[in-house]
C-alpha cells in the first residue's frame, strides 16, 4: 500500500478525462489520472468518433460550438492513428418539413458564425451519390470532423502519470483509495468516468442509454461525409423510448460506421436483434446501395445520459474539492475538449471562456431539474 | 463425387476452363496467378488457411468486392479479378 | 425431434448420420460447398477417403435437410440465425444442436511468412484438394503435428517435389510418447486415403522454418535446427503449428469454454441446455474421437440409453490425444521468430514491434487495430495468445461478414 500526492486526481482515462488532465497539465499542475481498465477503451472505444455542431440548446451550441473550433486547432498537432478527417456533416431532409427544418438550422448554425450551407436535393446527391434519389435536401456543416477516439485520448495522456487497471474503490476527505488500498491525496478530485460514476456518487443522475453500431468493411469512396437525417434530432431529443435514426460516418481507411440506436436497457450489453434492424432498415431507405456491403462486426455501447441532455460540468456541492466532468451522452468527444476548459478554468480559478452555469453540476439538487433546460 | 463437366469464366480478362466443382481460388492457380489481392499497407498477398478463415484469398467477383475465393465454387460466366 | 447439426465433418456427419437413423428430423449445416469438413475434404481432383464416403452414403441414405455454403451467426427466439450468399438470411428451426464446428490452423508469424504462396499445412492441402496444381512444383512443409507428414504424402502423389519435411517437435519429444504413437500409427497419415506408403523425403525433426523469402512470392526458405541455417530454395511453403479449436460459434450460443475449448460432459453436453458438441471444438482427438463424439452426442440429443459403450471406446482416446498433444508440444524458438517489422495481424497488417508493448488483447486491438479485421482475430489472435499471452477474445457478432441485406430479409 502507497500514498501518492497530486494537485489533481481525475478518475477515469476516457476522452474526457484525458481531455481535463491535459489541460490542466498543461496549467503546470501535477496530475494523476486512475483508470478502472486502459485509457480509453470504455465509451469513448465504443462511439464514432463525430466531432460535431449541435443546436438541441442554447447551452449545447455553446459547448459544442465551442468544442468543435477547438478540435480544429488540434487537427493537426494530433497523430497520424487519431485519424482525423474532416468530412463535414451532412443533415439530410427527407420532406419539406425537415426542409424548414434545415433552413432554421441553416440561420442558428449562422448566428454562431459556424460556416454551413444549404444543398437542394440535386446538390446533395451531387456530395453523395450513394443517397437514394428524392431526398428534399440537406444542411451541411463543413467544418464538423471524424476521429478515432481511443487514440485521441492516448494522445492527450502523454506524458501524464497514468494508473491504468487501477479501480477506486470509494472516494475519503483527502481523495481517493484504489482497490488495492492505496491512498491517492489531491487538492482536487475530478470524477469522470461516464456512466461509471454514479458508482462513486450513487446521488447522480446519470444512466447508461445503450446504442449499437456496425462497422463496415473497406469501401472507399462510398460516402464522404458524416450523414446523419434531421430526424436523428427527434431521435435522441426523446429521453425514455427506444429509437433509431440514420447515421453513417466515413472512416478514413474506407470502411464505414453504421448508427444508432437509443434505449435505456441498464447494463445490458447484448445486441437488441429487433431494434439493430430496425436500424439497419433505416440505413438502407436512405441509402439502397449498403444492401451490398459487408457488415463486419456489431457492438454496444453506453452513452452516459443526464435528463436534461446537457453534461455535468463543475463543482460537486457537499465535498470541498469534488468536481464533476461527466454525463455528456453521445457528444463526448466533441465537447471533451469545452468541457476541460471550462473545468480547468474553475479549478485554476481563472476566466471560464463562456458561462459554466448551465452546465454546473449541482443543478440536479434543483427542483425543477430535467423539466426546462 | 462431382460429375466432370467443364466451365467457362474469365480471370482478370482472361478466358479460363476449369473443371465443375472447381473453387475460385483453385481457378485462379491454375490460370497462373499467385497474387490474389493486396494488404491495407499493399503487400501481395494469397490465400493462407485454405478453409475461409484467413480472408487472404478474397477477390472481386461479378463486381462485388471482398468475396472469399476458396469458399465459393466456379460457375459458368463468372468475372473474376485479383489486385 | 428437431437436430440441427452444424458442421459436416467427421464428428457432424456422425452425429447427423447416427441422429437420423434413430429417427431424427435432422439438417446439416456446413460453411463449405460440400461435406467432409476439413480432414475430409475433396474436390474434382481428389476423391473423399473410404471412410469419409461410408458416412457421406448412410448420411444420402436418410433424408436429412442440408444447408452447404451457410454460416451460422447465432441464435435468437425464432431459432438458429445463418446467412448464405447464395441464399441470403436463413433461419433454422431446431428443438437441439449439435456443434460439430472443426478446428483451423495455429499459423505463427516468421519473417516472409505473409508472401503469396506460403500456406498452412492444412492449408496447402485444402488448395490443391480444391484443384490448385501442384505437379513439378517444390514445396517445403513445415510446423508441426502429424498434419505435415500426411500433407507431404498427398502432395508428393500429386507430383510435387518435397524437398523438406521440417517437424519442429525434437525427436526426443517423439521418441517419449513413442509408444502411443506406434500403437496408433495409422493416426499420422489418415485422412490422405492411402496406407502406409513410402514417403517421399525423409522428415526432419527439430527443425523450422525461420524465414521465408521472395519478392511477390516465395522462392527460399531458411531452415534451421537451432544451431545452423540452411537454404531451401521451394515454390510452395505449407507451414502450420497444429490445429485451433473453434470455438466462436459455442461462445456465441453461451456455451463455457475453458483453455480455447468447449466445455462438455461425457454425453458431450455443453453448458447450454439442448447444445451439444463433438470432434475438435472439444479438444484437437482426430477423426476417430470425433466419429464417436458425434455419435455419443446424437444418441445422447434422443436420450438413446445405450451410449455407455461408446462413451467407453472414446475414454480409451484420452491417453493417445494427451500424449500426441505432449508430443508436438510449441518449442519456444518457434515463438521467437518475428521480427520488429513482421506482421503479425494480416488484416490490418499490425507488425510484431508495434504489437510486443500493448498491455493486452483488448488494448491491442483498440490501439493498433489488431484483429479488428475481417477475420475478427482467428488468425492472429491465437498467434498473440501463444507469443504474447494474452486472452484470445470473444468474437463479435455476426462472426463472420455479412452483406447487410441479409440482415434485412429476416424483418
Amino acid at each position: 500500500m502507497a500514498s501518492y500526492d497530486c494537485d489533481v486526481l481525475i478518475i477515469g482515462a476516457g476522452i474526457v478525462g484525458a481531455a481535463c488532465a491535459r489541460a490542466l497539465h498543461q496549467a503546470g499542475l501535477r496530475v494523476i489520472v486512475l483508470d478502472a481498465a486502459q485509457p480509453g477503451t470504455g465509451t469513448t472505444a465504443a462511439c464514432m468518433g463525430h466531432i460535431v455542431t449541435m443546436d438541441d440548446s442554447k447551452s449545447q451550441m455553446q459547448l459544442t460550438a465551442y468544442s468543435r473550433a477547438a478540435w480544429e486547432r488540434l487537427a493537426a498537432e494530433l497523430s497520424p492513428d487519431c485519424e482525423d478527417l474532416a468530412a463535414g456533416t451532412l443533415w439530410v431532409a427527407e420532406d419539406d418539413e425537415e426542409m424548414d427544418a434545415v433552413e432554421k438550422k441553416f440561420r442558428y448554425y449562422s448566428e454562431w458564425n459556424v460556416p454551413c450551407e444549404i444543398l437542394d436535393g440535386e446538390g446533395l446527391r451531387r456530395f453523395e451519390p450513394n443517397l437514394r434519389a428524392g431526398l428534399r435536401g440537406a444542411l451541411r456543416v463543413p467544418g464538423d470532423r471524424v476521429v478515432y477516439a481511443t487514440n485521441c485520448t492516448r494522445w492527450m495522456l502523454q506524458g501524464i502519470d497514468v494508473r491504468p487497471v487501477t479501480p477506486v474503490a470509494a472516494l475519503d476527505e483527502h481523495g481517493a483509495r484504489d482497490i488495492s488500498g492505496n491512498v491517492y491525496r489531491a487538492k482536487s478530485v475530478v470524477l469522470a468516468c461516464g456512466s461509471d460514476s454514479a458508482k462513486l456518487i450513487p446521488e447522480l443522475p446519470i444512466e447508461p442509454r445503450k446504442g449499437h453500431l456496425c462497422i463496415t468493411d473497406r469501401y472507399p469512396g462510398f460516402c464522404h461525409h458524416q450523414i446523419v437525417e434531421l430526424g436523428y434530432l427527434k431521435s435522441a431529443h426523446q429521453f425514455t423510448s427506444e429509437s433509431v435514426a440514420f447515421n453513417i460516418q466515413p472512416r478514413p481507411n474506407g470502411q464505414l460506421l453504421l448508427g444508432s440506436s437509443r434505449e435505456f436497457t441498464g447494463w445490458d450489453a447484448g445486441i437488441n436483434n429487433d431494434l439493430l434492424q430496425k436500424m439497419i432498415a433505416r440505413a438502407h431507405m436512405y441509402m439502397p446501395a449498403l444492401a451490398n456491403l459487408l457488415l463486419l462486426r456489431v457492438w454496444t455501447g453506453f452513452r452516459p445520459a443526464t435528463r436534461d441532455k446537457l453534461p455535468l460540468i463543475g463543482a460537486w456541492p457537499g465535498r470541498q474539492g469534488l468536481y464533476i466532468a461527466a454525463g455528456h451522452e453521445g457528444l463526448g468527444i466533441t465537447t471533451s475538449l469545452g468541457t476541460a476548459d471550462l473545468l480547468a478554468a474553475e479549478i485554476l480559478g481563472t476566466t471560464p471562456p463562456f458561462s459554466p452555469t448551465p452546465f454546473r453540476a449541482s443543478r440536479i439538487l434543483d427542483p425543477d431539474y430535467g423539466h426546462h433546460e | 463425387m462431382a460429375t466432370m463437366n467443364k466451365i467457362r469464366l474469365k480471370i482478370d480478362g482472361k478466358d479460363v476452363e476449369v473443371l465443375e466443382g472447381t473453387t475460385l481460388a483453385a481457378a485462379i492457380y491454375q490460370a497462373g496467378g499467385t497474387t490474389f489481392h493486396h494488404s491495407v499497407s499493399g503487400q501481395p498477398r494469397g490465400p493462407l488457411c485454405g478453409m475461409g478463415i484467413c480472408f487472404d484469398c478474397r477477390v472481386t467477383l461479378n463486381g462485388t468486392p471482398h468475396v472469399r475465393s476458396c469458399m465459393n465454387l466456379c460457375r459458368e460466366g463468372m468475372e473474376v479479378t485479383t489486385r | 425431434m428437431r437436430i440441427a447439426v452444424i458442421g459436416a465433418g467427421p464428428g457432424g456427419l456422425a452425429a447427423a448420420a447416427t441422429a437420423a437413423e434413430n429417427g431424427a428430423d435432422v439438417l446439416l449445416v456446413d460453411e463449405n460447398p460440400r461435406a467432409g469438413g476439413q480432414i475430409w475434404r475433396h474436390g474434382p481432383m481428389a476423391p473423399p477417403p473410404k471412410l469419409a464416403m461410408e458416412w457421406i452414403r448412410r448420411i444420402q441414405a436418410q433424408r436429412i435437410e442440408t444447408h452447404f455454403g451457410v454460416t451460422v451467426l447465432g441464435r435468437d427466439s425464432n431459432g438458429l440465425v445463418a446467412y448464405s450468399e447464395q441464399e441470403g438470411h436463413v433461419c433454422l428451426q431446431c428443438d437441439k444442436i449439435i456443434l460439430a464446428t472443426g478446428a483451423r490452423e495455429l499459423f505463427l508469424p516468421f519473417p516472409g511468412w505473409t508472401l503469396p504462396n506460403v500456406f498452412g499445412a492444412g492449408g496447402a492441402q485444402a488448395l490443391l484438394k480444391a484443384g490448385m496444381p501442384v505437379e513439378g512444383k517444390r514445396i517445403v512443409v513445415a510446423g508441426s503435428g502429424p498434419l505435415l507428414l500426411a500433407v507431404a504424402a498427398t502432395f508428393a502423389k500429386k507430383g510435387a517435389h518435397v524437398v523438406g519435411i521440417l517437424e519442429q517437435a525434437g525427436i526426443h519429444s517423439l521418441l517419449q510418447f513413442a509408444p502411443e504413437l506406434i500403437r496408433h500409427p495409422a493416426k499420422l497419415i489418415q485422412g490422405v486415403g492411402f496406407g502406409t506408403r513410402l514417403f517421399p523425403t525423409r522428415p526432419r525433426f527439430g527443425t523450422w522454418v525461420c524465414r521465408a523469402m521472395g519478392n511477390d512470392i516465395v522462392r527460399e526458405v531458411i531452415a534451421t535446427d537451432g544451431k545452423r541455417e540452411w537454404p531451401l530454395p521451394c515454390d510452395i511453403l505449407a507451414c502450420g503449428f497444429g490445429l485451433v479449436p473453434n470455438v466462436e460459434l459455442a461462445q456465441a450460443l453461451g456455451c463455457d469454454v475453458e483453455k480455447g475449448k468447449v466445455s462438455v460432459d461425457e454425453h458431450q453436453a455443453t453448458s447450454q441446455s439442448g447444445v451439444y458438441c463433438v470432434g475438435e471444438s472439444t479438444g484437437i482427438g482426430g477423426e476417430d474421437v470425433a466419429l464417436l463424439e458425434g455419435e455419443i452426442a446424437a444418441l445422447a440429443a434422443l436420450d438413446i440409453p445405450n451410449v455407455t459403450s461408446k462413451i467407453h471406446e472414446r475414454w480409451r482416446w484420452e491417453s493417445f490425444v494427451s500424449n500426441l498433444g505432449r508430443a508436438f508440444a510449441l518449442r519456444k524458438e518457434v515463438l521467437q521468430l518475428a521480427e520488429d517489422t513482421t506482421t503479425v495481424c494480416r488484416c490490418e497488417d499490425v507488425s510484431f514491434g508495434v504489437l510486443k508493448n500493448q498491455p493486452d488483447q483488448r488494448s491491442a486491438k483498440l490501439y493498433t487495430r489488431c484483429g479488428m479485421g475481417p477475420c475478427q482475430g482467428r488468425v492472429c489472435g491465437p498467434a498473440c495468445h501463444e507469443l504474447f499471452g494474452w486472452e484470445l477474445n470473444k468474437p463479435r457478432w455476426p462472426l463472420s461478414p455479412v452483406t447487410l441485406d441479409a440482415l434485412l430479409d429476416s424483418q
